[in-house]
């Protein structure tokens, strides 16, 4: 399995909404918080939906594709061994209207991002109990 | 009753994170209110409420019994992080005494980094992970905050400069602003800090030419458009119109004051990715500001100076445009003009560096700035002032003044 990032990057903390959202990710399933009432979906995911007051949530699993929304190239290293500069990007999320995420882009030379575009989700084992989606340029 | 009075303000010296090792965070706290309350021509007996904002360490009951108080009659913290809440904490001292709560409130902020954690740093660190390390997992959020940092921890997005950097990288592809532009920020405000004698950086000339070479933090973020970092404390004491009439100095009015957190907003940026997109790449801070204006019964063009919460140029930028100086995105051009600059421009800000050149105490000190701005004070003052605007942090939960000269 692919390797990025150092085993030393921050770990995910996570409350009880949250902790679901990590479990599916560690079987490399990206999702997503769907109101069961109104459709309205988010992330992070929260109690209770924002638009209907809802409490009858449930996460529902998105292609994985999507596009760089905005980005930055951070040349300070987080943990020990970790390669400088490396990208932190927010995914605006295909099929999830309004649903972004913060990542990472890897397999792509920093001075070739930009804004718009196309991605995929590629992902990081960490640990037998974690893994990380990091994102791709699409079809690459 | 009458509109709340500014009457005092105070520091401690300011210096370079780390570099007050001799003092502790909370005895800086004291220093300043000492001698805020002492400027006002106050004493410590006259003092009965207490407020402060971004999680300050250094609660009011304590200080209160430290400091002797007769009696703490209202103690109140803001609830949010970062430095949204300065003018926010100056707001809710006014509040107490335009309700009879309290008579003199301090509000304060003390904040030493050396002598705690360094922001940024995101947590105990994992240095040097070994065989027998455990495997990375999951592990439980103590609060809602921390689990929404969560979703960008693992990605390394710890500190503030690479998620302003988001926003700021937004705003330049959807309107062309360059880094230049940004630089310009960062070049006024130092030389408005070469004038400061409490300035940090003071004694430190900076071009456009040294903004452009400097070292590359978080693209678009370059050193020089990130503020310092600071130890030192401030303070501000307020008080009633009645009471303001025979003390030390000129009193300043509390015009307006306003808070704000659009839908959906939470942290912003920082730890929230799915920001409405058309408040992305703006400081958050557009509706406040009309409310602020519309309480006050000004707009724009009436304010005489302005003391604009600068943790990073693009943010300056962002809150440009949402406080109605310039349309949106027309940040970059209306900066070019020279719009900021002392004396020659149309809207001086930070006329003691702001946190990019004189200290960075969470924005409390452009409070303070704010303050002299009217009394003639500043070391860069604009002639004839009336009415100044203050801010507190963008892209994040905000709040913003309007002080008037009394």
């Amino acid at each position: 399995m692919a390797r990025w990032f150092p085993d030393g990057m921050p770990q995910p903390m996570a409350d009880a909404e949250a902790l679901p959202w990590w479990e599916a990710a560690s079987e490399h399933e990206l999702t997503v918080q769907r109101c069961s009432d109104c459709g309205h979906m988010r992330l992070p995911p929260a109690p209770v939906c924002g638009e209907c007051q809802s409490f009858d949530l449930h996460l529902t699993e998105v292609s994985g594709r999507g596009e760089v929304y905005t980005y930055t190239i951070v040349n300070r290293p987080i943990a020990m061994d970790q390669q400088v500069p490396f990208i932190v990007a927010v995914i605006a999320l295909d099929g999830a209207p309004g649903v972004r995420m913060i990542s990472n882009l890897v397999e792509i030379a920093p001075e070739d991002v930009t804004i718009g575009l196309a991605v995929e989700v590629a992902w990081e084992d960490m640990s037998d109990d974690l893994a990380i989606p990091r994102f791709k340029p699409a079809g690459g | 009753m009458g509109k709340a009075q500014l009457v005092g303000v105070g520091e401690s010296a300011y210096a370079k994170w780390g570099k007050i090792g001799d003092v502790t965070e909370h005895a800086l706290a004291c220093q300043a209110i000492v001698r805020a309350v002492e400027e006002a021509g106050l004493s410590m007996s006259d003092v009965d409420g207490m407020t402060s904002f971004a999680e300050d360490r250094n609660e009011g009951i304590f200080l209160a019994a430290e400091l002797g108080l007769a009696e703490l009659r209202f103690s109140n913290m803001v609830w949010m992080p970062g430095g949204g809440g300065g003018c926010a904490a100056v707001a809710n001292a006014a509040m107490a005494v335009e309700a009879g709560q309290a008579e003199v409130v301090v509000a304060y902020r003390s904040l030493c980094q050396g002598q705690y954690f360094r922001f940024g740093q995101g947590g105990p660190p994992r240095e040097n992970p070994t065989l027998e390390s455990p495997p990375p997992t999951v592990q439980q959020a103590a609060n809602p905050m921390l689990a929404s940092l969560g979703f960008t921890m693992p990605y390394g997005l710890l500190n503030a400069a690479a998620a302003y950097a988001l926003p700021t990288r937004r705003h330049m592809h959807l309107y062309g602003t360059t880094s230049e532009q940004l630089g310009q920020i960062a070049v006024t405000f130092r030389e408005h800090a070469s004038r400061n004698p409490r300035a940090v950086m003071g004694q430190r000339p900076l071009s456009l030419e040294d903004h452009q070479n400097s070292p590359m933090i978080a693209d678009p973020h370059r050193l020089f458009d990130c503020c310092l970092e600071s130890d030192g404390a401030c303070a501000v004491v307020v008080t009633t119109e009645e009471r303001a009439r025979d003390l030390a100095k000129p009193a300043v009015t509390v015009m307006s004051s306003a808070q704000g957190t659009p839908k959906g907003y939470a942290f912003g940026p920082f730890s929230n990715a799915s920001v409405p997109d058309e408040l992305y790449a703006t400081g958050a801070t557009e509706s406040l500001a009309k409310r602020l204006y519309a309480k006050a019964g000004v707009g724009p063009k009436d304010i005489d100076v302005a003391q604009i919460y600068d943790h990073f140029t693009g943010c300056v930028l962002m809150q440009l445009e949402d406080y109605g100086f310039c349309e949106r995105g027309e940040g970059g051009p209306f900066i070019e003009s020279g719009a900021l600059a002392w004396d020659s421009g149309s809207l001086p800000t930070n006329t003691h560096g702001g946190s990019l050149s004189e200290a960075y105490i969470h924005g409390l000190n452009h409070v303070v700035e704010g303050v002299r701005s009217l009394r003639g004070e500043s070391t860069s003052q604009v002639e004839g002032a009336e009415v100044c605007l203050v801010t507190s942090a963008a892209c994040v939960p905000s709040s913003a003044l309007i002080l008037g000269r009394s």
